[in-house]
């Protein structure tokens, strides 16, 4: 049997060349029930997806990403519950014309590695985060501060490597001048993008990536891939938000419905989210362990001003598409609870956020809705289509919106699915939407300029459907040259008023977290971007 | 036989190369861009977005870009680098091959010791009560849906029994991998069963056996060297395109018990439009098949001394 011994061979080689990339690894400890005292040492765990990008302040977009970094990193400031500044690392920020900021940092503060935060530290890190070369996605953040289209030319070489308007004074002040004023600059402060970086970082930034520095409440411990990132207290830490516990296991799940089933076991303690299965049970199954409240983000159903349908409408048959959208109903049955129905365009917890801002349009009324579009001269072809990504679980509100518009005004209206969310990102993107696209927007900073300039500018970032209208451009001017915060807020308030007149999006709903957590931990709680704060988390003792 | 194998791993070569062109192909005429994926909802910067398109070579025409891809491949064994961890695709692949090998090495043990002693005992008593019971079982684990099957199992042993822990914690533990290995195996299982008995019950009346038994030879060595052997051609055909597919082919198990395996990574890059590392992926698993093929062939030749390769 010539044949018999080669075959044995082969296949010996391939098992040798297969296993031999096999490595191993280990995780465990961690058991359930317990009602004892807390455990100031004791570490919890937290359910989140692997993050998408290194673990850099400024690369890091993503919600898997960025709970990873908030927890390593401080800023100069950070928000309380109802949108306010509290100062973090910073001691001042203080401006007298809104375009020039002195920072005033709190002295003593050090970076994991025992190297001293000083106002250099700041400069250096957002001077290297705003150089193209470097290649951070959120580099965009720092186009407010003057000197950026120096580094950072549309088109061309840059001119410089540093941006001009930042200036170190001394080891624990810095100014930053902005190329025109913004009131609420301070605000914008709080995001991850404005973190520090140690000395560190620049020898080689790809491995500090891997392996982050930095001046938050936690120090990183491990991270191994697509399995759990490990951080630990930081015993030194200065900040008023200092860890309760003993530090964090970000836990890796790739689906939701293995992290609740996990949860009920005591293999996870928080989870930042209940898969749509589960929420039907999830109250009954954790009492009151199950969480369930508001957080920042608003879903709308935004307009594609670009297409033949839209480009000179009327804005009153807006106003009743939107009246005819039964949003108490589709929350409370299709959504399951998990949505709040919106009355403006911008969400609750941010700063300027007014109840019932759009008046009646957000309101269901079917004889109102008909009337309306009737008065504006009818939807153009008498009917509609809303895009949106099959990958996400929109097809349900989606079809039950369609129904109600259809029931409600005759208006014909099919869901037009992209497979993923890549492909409705291009289709947007490319300005090929046919007439209607869900959009959903999470804030950046806690201030109502988030949801109104950030959106309906007609140059803004977030404005993808092409809105464009001279009088809201000319106000927003106006509310970001105010003189002071107040004012500003006062102002973009009474755009969020105005803005029923023009319809830039149909406001649908409020995202609602359902979340929750463990037995064995205690004083949960949730951010305005949907995140547990992980620093008030406290353990039960074993 | 050695000229035979040659021969085989040469054209394995042509093959190679359609199949990773199809799949570069087929990952770049998809819609969407993974460079302006990460940016999500938000315009990321334009000279931030080019020079990442620059760095990843995407900015040059796809057929260089493959080009490019497969000489750093072949070359330098570089898999290129995911655009947005930034991470070498080796190391991806290092972290999500060893999962996924010791799930489908655990499935595969599962079916082939379980089906072929099913297919044998039912084969042996075709016709009769434990053969139809043995029907009815399998005929319920190819129709019961895979996600179904490990939704009761949990149910069952994990949250009712306490038995098994719900999900993967550590995937270097056979014991908390021994149920998903269950689910992955069950629709093959069923079907080797089926393919065992089929032939075993044709074989069982073939002059050969009637011969074995004449001369006397215990009923042990006839069912174990003589019928097995000759019945098990289908039976093996069949294992070694399963054991691609239970590697590749394993997204939903491996959703459903959190395990970082091959198909969740292979799925997830699809989703980001991480043409490399999709390619890496299938390219080793490609290398899977057209291995496992072979050995199929060559096992062949063991099994039935009639066939022989020249």
């Amino acid at each position: 049997m010539r044949g018999a011994k080669s075959a044995k061979w082969v296949a010996i080689a391939a098992v040798v060349a297969l296993g031999a990339t096999a490595c191993g690894g280990g995780d465990g400890d961690k058991g359930s029930d317990s009602k004892a005292a807390v455990d100031p040492n004791g570490k919890f765990s937290v359910e989140v997806g692997e993050p998408q990008n290194p673990l850099q302040p400024a690369n890091t977009m993503e919600s898997n990403g960025s709970i990873v970094i908030k927890s390593l990193f401080s800023g100069l400031v950070d928000y309380d519950e109802n949108g306010k500044i509290v100062y973090v690392n910073a001691e001042s920020v203080d401006s007298k014309d809104n375009k020039t900021f002195t920072v005033k940092l709190k002295p003593g503060w050090k970076f994991h590695d025992g190297t001293a935060v000083t106002a250099e530290s700041y400069v250096k890190a957002w001077n290297w985060a705003a150089n193209p070369d470097n290649k951070q996605t959120n580099s965009f953040w720092f186009s407010d501060i003057q000197g950026y289209d120096e580094v950072a030319p549309a088109e061309g070489k840059p001119k410089a490597t540093e941006l001009s308007g930042l200036k170190v004074v001394d080891d624990n002040s810095f100014t930053i001048t902005l190329s025109k004023p913004i009131p609420y600059f301070v605000y914008k402060l709080g995001y991850e993008v404005f973190a520090p970086l140690p000395e560190s970082f620049y020898k080689d930034p790809k491995a500090a990536g891997e392996n982050p520095v930095g001046n938050g409440p936690y120090k990183f411990v491990s991270w191994d891939h697509k399995k759990q990132i490990e951080v630990t207290r930081f015993d030194d830490y200065q900040g008023p938000n200092k860890a309760k516990n003993g530090g964090v296991v970000f836990k890796n799940y790739t689906n939701l419905e293995t992290a609740y089933e996990d949860l009920k076991s005591g293999n996870v303690d928080v989870l930042r989210q209940i898969a749509p299965k589960d929420l039907p049970v999830y109250k009954a199954d954790l009492g009151d362990r199950a969480v369930d409240q508001a957080y920042s983000a608003i879903q709308t159903i935004a307009v594609a001003y670009y297409t033949k349908q839209w480009k000179d409408i009327d804005p009153k048959v807006l106003q009743g598409l939107s009246m005819a959208i039964d949003r108490d109903t589709i929350t409370k049955t299709v959504l399951q609870g998990t949505r709040e129905p919106a009355t403006g365009w911008v969400a609750k917890g941010v700063l300027g956020y007014q109840p019932n801002a759009a008046g009646d349009v957000t309101k269901y009324d079917a004889a109102k809705a008909k009337e309306l579009i009737k008065a504006g001269g009818g939807v153009p072809g008498n009917a509609i289509s809303i895009q949106y990504n099959a990958d996400g679980g929109h097809k349900d509100w989606v079809e039950a919106v369609c129904n109600s518009i259809t029931k409600a005004t005759g208006v014909k209206c099919t869901g037009d699915s992209k497979a993923d969310f890549q492909a409705d990102l291009n289709a947007r993107d490319a300005k090929e939407v046919k007439s209607l696209y869900r959009s959903g927007w999470v804030l950046d900073y806690p201030f109502n300029a988030n949801f109104v300039r950030d959106l309906f500018g007609t140059k803004s970032d977030g404005n993808q459907g092409g809105f464009s209208n001279k009088t809201i451009d000319q106000d927003i001017a106006a509310a970001d040259a105010a003189s002071s915060l107040e004012e500003s807020e006062k102002k973009y308030q009474e755009i969020e008023k105005q803005l029923p007149n023009y319809m830039p999006s149909i406001p649908l709903w409020y995202y609602k977290v359902n979340a929750g957590f463990s037995e064995s931990v205690s004083g949960v709680k949730y951010a305005q971007d949907g995140d547990p704060i992980l620093t008030g988390v406290q353990v039960k003792k074993k | 036989m050695g000229r035979y194998v040659a021969r085989r791993l040469l054209q394995m070569i042509p093959v190679f190369i359609g199949t990773t062109l199809l799949i570069f192909l087929m990952v770049y005429a998809l819609p969407g861009d993974p460079v302006r994926g990460l940016f999500g909802d938000k315009a990321g910067s334009p000279q931030v977005i080019a020079s990442l398109r620059h760095e990843y070579g995407l900015d040059q025409p796809i057929l260089v870009q493959y080009f490019n891809y497969m000489k750093d491949m072949i070359l330098h064994a570089d898999f290129g680098t995911q655009i947005a961890s930034g991470r070498p695709v080796t190391d991806v692949l290092g972290d999500a091959f060893p999962v996924t090998l010791r799930l489908a090495s655990l499935a595969f043990a599962i079916e082939v010791v379980l089906g072929i002693t099913l297919g044998v005992v039912a084969g042996l008593r075709a016709g009769r009560a434990t053969d139809n019971v043995v029907l009815v079982i399998t005929l319920l684990f190819i129709s019961v849906p895979v996600f179904v099957l490990g939704f009761i199992l949990k149910l069952v042993f994990a949250e009712q029994l306490h038995w098994l822990e719900p999900n993967v914690n550590d995937s270097t533990n056979y014991g908390q991998l021994l149920m998903p290995a269950i689910v992955l195996a069950a629709a093959s299982l069923a079907y080797v069963t089926r393919l065992t008995r089929t032939s075993i019950a044709e074989n069982v009346r073939a002059d050969y056996i009637r011969t074995a038994i004449a001369k006397g030879l215990p009923r042990r060595r006839v069912v174990g060297v003589h019928l097995m052997r000759n019945s098990l051609i289908p039976v093996i055909t069949y294992l070694g395109t399963d054991l691609g597919a239970l590697m590749g082919g394993a997204v939903v198990t491996e959703g459903l018990f959190n395990i970082k395996g091959v198909g969740g990574t292979i799925y997830e890059s699809i989703v980001r439009r991480e043409g490399t590392t999709v390619v890496g992926l299938v390219t080793i698993l490609v290398l899977v098949y057209l291995v496992a093929n072979l050995l199929v062939d060559l096992l062949y030749a063991v099994l039935d001394p009639r066939i022989r390769y020249a």
